[in-house]
């Protein structure tokens, strides 16, 4: 299974996105915001947490106008998989592959906690592995992590069973506690907790493995 | 555009004493052009020169065996095995913190980010050591909501995990708040990064941001007192900029190794004229700048705002010239400035050009040398008052009066705002004393603490320096990690007047006999005089900042008490109420000697604790407000119960150093026991965790009244 990670000028969880890919048996290539294409191969594009050109303009917008772009576009286009983490689901909403959009936390303030998930749907290859309504910790760092989508967006997200997970507490004002999304395809997942942070014990929990163990089945499936 | 003629305001308004300006013209044998003026004020000012404090810095243990390089350098680096180094070092942004608290704050952050990177290591550790004065007054909350946005907005971006800190809060800081900025990183040994220049011809590389006017004289206003003028200093405070900063790290990472680098050095306070300045007197030799070639955010600079300006996230270099192409395809990678400014030269000159016209022709060597050194008058601190007879309090309406002040309350309000698990290598999280993260790819972790009781350096300057010490070495010995080494950032009032200086003398004096005597010499630090406000000093504040090394990172005495464990004291309480937090937040009393420090006993038991960690379930260290409030926090952490024997408030709440509260299973406490008696170490069972209330002696509350107190407190108080 290939990984590409990309990394934004501002990104700063693009080393914790690789380690937990190659730990869980990926094989990873680092990718340059300017580079226009994809190594060759690559199964699962990564877009890593952090603050991509500062997150001034608005958060991921200038990263989803980058050279990398349009090649993520085509490989999403191409049916491949896609991880967008906090920042990079900012970016994904930015692309339009996803819908809707985060903004400022209903609290103001950044935060960051160790949260409850609920995982919303199995029909995913991010989710397969994992039971559906299990609950699992995740740790999540944000400012603007409020998923806002309109009422027609949102039926939409219901109807096709779209919503991978909700907040337990809602943390941030998210429409409907919503935590993650998919695309219409299944494919690509965008969501603001941040998996990579917890797959090894001494970090304080494991819950993160199952999001990477459900590509590598899925994938190998697929 | 003319420069201003220099007259006796303008030379006092550049900070320079008469005695100063007699000195400057004896070096130089003329008077000093108006850029020359503004060189030496930056040079000479007390942020840069320490020439109050140096006298005495100079007593500190600095070296030992785990010492790579003290101070002097930009942070300290100190020898963690496998060829690998931690470097560290602690600043203090208090004055433009409280001028403007989210911009002083973020570019506090910055600045010491930058000291660290500077030196080839990439940042893996920060932590903010906080003072605001009482949260009644009108200020408090705007600073406090300000400066943790500032510290979160910029760390958190940047990428660095910040894994600890302290808040407090007194009246002694209401005009004047401290912000205490640590950060930490991680290099190869061999591969670190000084600011000595060498090589006559070498091109001066600048990096970075563009040079704007903010903070043109920032580091003088930081050597000042504050007054009722304070508003109109707000154009010193420069802007944070954490997404130039993220480049600019990894564009000087990129860079050094590529081989380029021959010297390094950040511009910080006094920005091009310190940096420069630094990198020619380390190498001997001088340096020419032409400041047309310094990349401007603004029009029409003047070669003195260019000396001056403290705009942030800049660096100055000395390259190899072979490697210029190499090194400019790095900064044009990252999109940042790159522009050759000046040459080293052999004579010792600081030359400034700027158009056709020579700004500045000063001895470099002269700058920093001649800088004024003052042995300033001092008095011993006078014993503190006596401690008036106690009123009566029951054990649970003290506990209370201590988890309901925002001093002691719990602070998630304020690390939650900070990004404590960027890099993914956090194993202990802030909250619980020291911090703890692995070092990326290997089996070992370091742990970082900061720690200081003001009121116990106010009543005796001597054992609360050693106190301060003390304690950061407890709060690392209780998550299992050996004390390494030390950064000092002391906080105090003015040194012109002999009974501050006599608390600086006393606090060294105290924090130097137990970095001996624990084995932690200081390989960095920071001296932030002139805390006061229209002539009050605030409390004496040498905050320590302290790294440990845990060899496995499996060792980490990182967990929770469990349900019947037995609540342990390990080291000898005796009940030492005087300037206890007990009684200051209780009655409002600061009053009696504090606590002495014993330091032979801080060693042994610290040597105890870490040899038995594994039959821990829990550790921490006894700090203010003693066992009672320790242990309440120790069981709140897992939801649990508490009972401990005894209801006498001075054992409860007593701040006996050398102290640690264990959590450990029944069944492993004969053995605990046994180990204690041998080792000659105190060992006392309290009392055990469990169940859903807390009793104290024979008195019990439900512990979810008193976690909602804990936990709403400090939100209550200053949000």
């Amino acid at each position: 299974m290939k990984a590409a990670v990309v990394t934004f000028p501002g990104s700063n969880c693009d080393r914790d996105l690789a380690t937990a890919f190659e730990k869980m048996g990926f094989q990873v290539t680092r990718v340059w915001h300017k580079d226009s294409a994809l190594p060759e191969g690559t199964d699962v594009v990564g877009l890593p947490g952090g603050f991509s050109f500062g997150d001034y303009l608005r958060c991921g917008a200038i990263a989803a106008q980058s050279p990398i772009a349009a090649a993520v576009q085509a490989h999403a286009a191409r049916g491949g998989y896609v991880l967008g983490i906090c920042n990079g689901f900012q970016v994904l909403t930015e692309m339009r592959l996803l819908p809707g959009a985060l903004m400022r936390n209903a609290g103001l303030k950044f935060l960051c906690k160790t949260v409850t998930l609920k995982v919303a749907t199995q029909d995913s290859p991010f989710t397969n592995a994992i039971p559906k309504g299990a609950e699992i910790q995740i740790p999540i760092a944000h400012h603007d992590g409020n998923y806002t989508i309109d009422a027609e967006g949102l039926k939409a997200l219901q109807d096709q069973d779209r919503i991978a997970f909700t907040y337990a507490q809602n943390p941030n004002g998210a429409t409907a506690d919503i935590a993650g999304v998919l695309s219409a395809n299944r494919r690509v997942l965008g969501m603001m907790p941040h998996p990579e942070r917890v797959i090894e014990p001494e970090q304080g929990g494991t819950d993160g493995r199952g999001l990477f163990a459900s590509l590598i089945s899925g994938m190998a499936l697929a | 555009m003319t420069d201003p003629v220099i007259t006796p305001e303008i030379v006092a308004s550049h900070g320079l004493k008469p005695d100063e300006w007699e000195r400057l013209l004896g070096i130089i044998g003329r008077e000093p052009t108006f850029t020359e003026l503004g060189i030496f004020s930056a040079m000479w000012n007390e942020h840069c020169s320490y020439k109050s404090s140096k006298k005495w810095l100079r007593t500190l243990p600095t070296t030992g065996p785990q010492v790579i390089c003290g101070p002097g350098e930009n942070a300290g680096v100190v020898d963690i095995g496998d060829g690998q180094a931690v470097i560290f070092k602690m600043e203090s942004h208090n004055h433009p913190s409280y001028i403007e608290p989210y911009q002083g704050a973020a570019t506090g952050v910055g600045g010491i980010l930058r000291d660290v990177f500077t030196m080839g290591a990439r940042p893996i550790a920060a932590m903010n050591a906080l003072s605001f004065g009482e949260p009644s007054h009108p200020k408090t909350k705007q600073l406090v909501k300000g400066v943790v946005e500032g510290v979160g907005g910029y760390g958190n971006a940047f990428g660095v995990p910040t894994v600890g800190g302290e808040v407090r809060f007194h009246r002694s800081y209401n005009g004047n708040c401290l912000v205490n900025a640590f950060a930490a990183g991680l290099a190869d040994a061999d591969k670190i990064f000084y600011s000595v220049a060498s090589g006559v011809g070498m091109p001066v590389v600048y990096l970075g941001a563009k040079t704007g006017r903010d903070g043109v004289g920032g580091a003088t206003m930081a050597s000042a007192e504050f007054d009722e003028t304070i508003e109109e200093k707000r154009p010193t405070v420069q802007v944070g900029d954490p997404f130039t900063e993220k480049r600019l790290l990894e564009a000087c990472l990129e860079l050094m190794a590529s081989g380029a680098v021959i010297s390094i050095q950040d511009m910080g306070a006094a920005g091009l004229t310190c940096s420069a300045v630094e990198m020619g007197d380390k190498g001997g030799l001088g340096i020419k700048l032409q400041l047309d070639q310094v990349p401007q955010r603004e029009a029409n600079m003047t070669a003195y705002e260019m000396m001056l300006s403290e705009s942030q996230e800049r660096m100055l270099m000395v390259l190899k010239p072979e490697l210029e192409d190499v090194a400019r395809a790095i900064f044009v990678k990252w999109d940042l400035d790159f522009a050759i400014v000046g040459e080293t030269i052999a004579e010792d000159r600081f030359l400034i050009m700027h158009g056709n016209e020579i700004k500045a022709d000063l001895p470099l060597s002269k700058l920093s040398s001649s800088a004024p050194e003052y042995d300033r008058p001092w008095v011993e601190s006078p014993r503190p008052e006596p401690l008036p007879p106690l009123p009566r309090i029951g054990a649970l309406e003290a506990l209370r009066s201590l988890l309901s002040s925002p001093s002691y309350a719990q602070k998630a309000w304020v690390y939650e705002q900070y990004d404590a698990q960027v890099l993914a290598d956090t194993i202990r999280k802030p909250g619980l004393g020291a911090g703890v993260v692995r070092v990326h790819g290997t089996k070992k972790a370091l742990a970082f603490t900061s720690d200081v009781t003001p009121r116990y350096v106010k009543a005796n300057p001597f054992e609360g320096g050693k106190q301060a010490v003390a304690e950061a070495y407890r709060n690392l010995t209780a998550v299992g990690a050996l004390p390494l080494a030390t950064t000092d950032n002391l906080n105090f009032g003015n040194p012109e007047k002999p009974e501050i200086m006599g608390q600086l003398v006393g606090a060294l004096k105290g924090i130097g006999a137990a970095c001996i005597a624990l084995d932690m010499p200081i390989v960095s630090g920071n001296v932030s005089l002139y805390n006061e406000t229209d002539g009050k000093g605030i409390l004496p504040t040498p905050t320590i900042g302290a790294v440990g090394l845990l060899a496995d990172a499996a060792t980490l005495i990182g967990g929770l008490p469990q349900t019947g464990d037995r609540a342990v004291v390990i080291g000898r309480t005796l009940g030492h109420l005087g300037q206890s937090a007990l009684l200051a937040e209780a009655f409002g009393i600061e009053a009696g000697d504090p606590p002495p420090v014993d330091l032979v006993a801080e060693k042994r038991n610290g040597d105890f604790i870490r040899a038995h960690g594994a039959a821990f379930h829990a550790c921490t260290d006894l700090s203010d407000g003693g066992l009672g409030l320790a242990a309440f926090e120790m069981a709140e952490g897992a939801g649990l119960g508490l009972t401990l024997v005894m209801a006498d408030v001075a054992t409860l709440f007593g701040e006996d150093q050398a102290r640690y509260l264990v959590s450990v299973a029944p069944d492993a406490l004969p053995a605990l026991k046994a180990a204690a008696e041998a080792a000659g170490v105190a060992l006392a069972d309290v009392g055990s965790f469990g169940g859903d209330s807390v009793t104290l002696g024979d008195e019990t509350a439900a512990l979810a009244e008193l976690s909602a107190l804990y936990r709403g407190a400090f939100a209550q108080a200053v949000a």
